[in-house]
């Protein structure tokens, strides 16, 4: 204890080390806290090799309690749906139709739908369901092949012009750039936009009513009204599937278009379908 | 040379037995932060049918906080939130006018160490005789005493820890459940960690968690200034220390009375330290030591640093209520008031509907058939009442540009059952003719009114158009 180098001015004793001529008071820190920092250090090993931790060079080191949060996750989804088994088969056996809002069958197929939508279908037809060109807006009031609910479980279980399923919706328009001249093309197209835009040359539009009533109506309808058993939309309404522009109406009159979707029922639980088609329906368009 | 130790072991502290009015006073404090503590969560609130009636409840699970007569749904949350920025500027209020009093006589490790010394001499006796206990050996006296101090220490434990989840859910119930075994392994776990925590911070940790854990002693110098009044030695007074009736010696006889009572383990002699909670026990061992000894109280007291100077010079020393009052103290007093005229205000106008209106941006609009405009919204309302009520949406727009609930809306009854919240889609059009529906922004207000009371609540929104370039 001879070499205790005291402060001057304090009278505690220094620790002796010493940063450019300031010297370090020794005011020692208890020894629990000591204890308490190895135990933390022990804790921290321990924790490591009990759980997963080290990032190796292609995945982590899995720790010997076996501890993986996809695991847990998996558990989480299974313990849901047999909590929710229950509501689901309900849903398959009910009668679409008669589920109204606020029931709680109602409440668990909106929000089952909403996360089958926002997962499956909000790639095309967008989070909000507002569709885009080519794409169905789901909100609106306008409906290629019906909008009532059992139209809508049709519509995405089989899907829209495609092979795999001989249920799916089919539309056959033919590409009118063979059958038709480009000035009856231009005619029919002035035609089918006065049906809902004001200021289209009358004269054109006139000529272009002969070359629909000859050519479209079959499908379309004598007064464009459309074919909901064809797919043949209503041209006299607001909403342009591909847009309003006259070239636009000029193109799909020449080339046709050819919307698709998937079967959704070849890769969707019965109860999901239904979920979402109940979701879809709820958005504000529904019939 | 010798390298000194950079680590200490605690110096174990036996606080002496004192009496006198701030140890009087702790007593009352403790005993009234004690109650209201234990006993809170057993008080009865009829609330109605569907409502707990615990007066004071946190309700997690439902998202509810009651407080007697007020019930806090969490998007009111604000309402702790000025609570909790209350108590901190009322600590710095009381810390700037008074040093620590919050650690002296009202900090929960202040209460329960107190306590916990209160049981040790109880059982093991005063100061001398806990020092005689600590240095014999480990016989059957030793052990007996020990061991009947850690039970005492341990239920006390139990009974803070088991009064603490009380406040999450209705008291009697839960008591019942665990004394049978059946409640919720949370509960269990929740009381043993604060059982742990309140044995080993109120047992053996003591003066260390108010040195080196808590993190106030550090922050308070900045609350305070010489005019603070704190606990302090009148220096001139007592220097040089020395018996009584020596020549030239001041009025302290050295008698360390005030050292031995110290929680902290201080000799308040030596100025203003950090580790002083002001917990006043020394002043009241002092005054006691100058009664004997025939001279006035006061060697030890409550004083302004400030005063000093005049003291020194035989002058009066400023009124307390100069020392109190200054701009610091001044604007401290004017924020918390403030914050809390705001609370007592909003707790005033909050009405027992209340809607929420969101318009839905995920598309801004949506087109229909005949060309009309239509927007989404989603309304959340929230009934505040024991009771199931039915409510009936309208609108109110500038009448030129022709917003209408869609038909659905107009007549819908939506009914939302007691205590809870419902979410509703509410569409609102604007046909194409109509001014709105080419207008980028048309303010609105939707209206919901109870049909039962005839009450009405409103919310401001706007409607987009589609503006065509
Ligand atoms: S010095 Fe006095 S006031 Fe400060 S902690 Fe010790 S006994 Fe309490
Ligand atoms: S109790 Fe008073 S007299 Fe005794 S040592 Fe402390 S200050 Fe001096």
């Amino acid at each position: 204890m001879s070499d205790k180098k005291i402060d001057e001015t304090t009278g505690i004793e220094t620790t002796g080390h010493s940063w450019d001529g300031i010297q370090e008071l020794n005011n020692p820190l208890p020894r629990w806290w000591l204890w308490t920092l190895y135990a933390t250090i022990f804790w921290g090993i321990a924790y490591t090799i009990a759980y997963p931790a080290w990032p190796l060079i292609s995945g982590a080191t899995s720790g010997v309690l076996g501890y993986a949060t996809r695991a847990e996750v998996a558990e989480q989804i299974t313990a849901h749906q047999a909590q929710n088994a229950e509501l689901a088969s309900a849903l398959v056996a009910a009668e679409l139709t008669e589920l109204a809002p606020g029931d709680d069958l109602h409440r668990y197929a909106t929000a089952r739908g909403g996360a089958v939508f926002r997962a499956q279908c909000s790639q095309c037809h967008g989070s909000g369901a507002a569709g885009a060109t080519g794409y169905p807006n789901l909100l609106d009031n306008d409906w290629l092949w019906g909008g009532d609910i059992d139209n809508i479980v049709w519509t995405i279980a089989h899907g829209v012009r495609n092979e795999t399923d001989p249920d799916a919706r089919y539309s056959e328009m033919p590409a009118f750039a063979d059958i038709l001249e480009a000035d009856e093309i231009d005619a029919v197209v002035e035609y089918v936009l006065s049906l809902s835009k004001p200021d289209r040359d009358p004269v054109l539009a006139e000529a272009g009513n002969t070359v629909f009533l000859d050519n479209c109506a079959s499908c379309h309808g004598d007064m464009a009204e459309g074919n909901r058993d064809l797919g043949a939309p209503n041209l006299a309404d607001a909403i342009w599937l591909y847009g309003d522009s006259p070239e636009a109406v000029a193109y799909t009159v020449r080339n046709a278009r050819y919307g698709v979707m998937p079967a959704w029922g070849q890769r969707l639980s019965d109860a999901d379908i239904r979920a979402v088609s109940v979701y879809v329906h709820s958005l504000g368009g529904g019939e | 040379m010798d390298t000194p130790s950079l680590y200490a072991a605690r110096e174990p502290i036996f606080p002496r037995r004192v009496s006198g009015k701030f140890r009087q006073l702790k007593w009352w404090i403790m005993a009234i932060t004690l109650g209201i503590y234990y006993l809170t969560p057993w008080i009865r609130w009829d609330r109605g049918p569907n409502l707990p009636d615990q007066a004071v409840l946190v309700d997690l699970a439902s998202r509810r906080f009651y407080f007697f007569w007020i019930e806090i749904w969490p998007h009111e949350f604000y309402f702790v939130a000025g609570l909790l920025i209350m108590a901190g500027l009322g600590l710095f209020l009381f810390t700037s006018a008074l040093g620590r009093v919050w650690c002296g006589y009202t900090c929960p490790q202040t209460v329960w160490t107190d306590l916990f010394i209160l049981v040790e001499r109880w059982i093991e006796g005063d100061r001398n005789a806990r020092l005689r206990l600590h240095r014999a050996g480990w016989d059957v006296r030793k052990w007996r005493l020990r061991i009947t101090k850690w039970v005492v220490w341990l239920l006390i434990g139990l009974a803070t820890g088991g009064a603490w989840v009380f406040y999450f859910t209705d008291a009697p119930t839960l008591l019942g459940d665990l004394l049978s075994f059946s409640a919720h392994p949370v509960a269990y776990a929740t009381i043993a960690v604060l059982t742990a925590t309140t044995f080993v911070f109120g047992g053996f940790m003591r003066e260390q968690v108010c040195i080196y854990m808590c993190p106030w002693p550090r922050i308070q110098a900045a609350m305070m200034d010489s005019d603070t009044i704190t606990v302090a030695y009148r220096e001139w007074r007592g220097e040089p220390r020395g018996k009584k009736g020596t020549d030239g010696a001041g009025d302290c006889i050295d008698c360390m009375a005030c050292v031995n009572v110290c929680p902290v383990g201080i000799d308040i002699r030596d100025g203003q330290q950090m580790e002083c909670i002001t917990c006043a026990l020394c002043i009241d061992a002092c005054d006691d030591i100058m009664a004997k000894i025939g001279k006035p109280r006061g060697l030890v007291d409550y004083l302004a640093l400030s005063d000093e100077p005049a003291e020194r010079a035989g002058q009066a020393p400023k009124p307390v209520w100069r020392h109190i009052l200054r701009p610091r103290t001044i604007l401290y007093t004017a924020m918390w008031s403030l914050i809390g005229l705001g609370l007592v205000y909003a707790l005033f106008i909050r009405s027992d509907i209340e809607l929420t209106v969101s318009p839905v941006r995920n598309p801004t609009y949506v087109v229909q058939s005949d060309g009309a405009i239509r927007n989404i919204y989603d309304v959340r309302l929230r009934n505040k009442l024991g009771e199931d009520r039915a409510f009936r949406l309208s609108l109110t727009s500038d009448e030129v540009l022709r917003i209408d609930l869609d038909d659905r809306a107009r007549n819908l009854t939506l009914t939302v059952p007691a205590d809870s919240t419902v979410l509703q889609r509410v569409y609102v059009t604007a046909r194409p003719q109509d001014p709105a529906a080419g207008i980028d922004r048309t303010d609105l207000r939707l209206w919901v009114e109870d049909l039962g009371s005839g009450d009405r609540a409103s919310r401001a929104t706007t409607f987009s158009g589609k503006v065509t370039p």
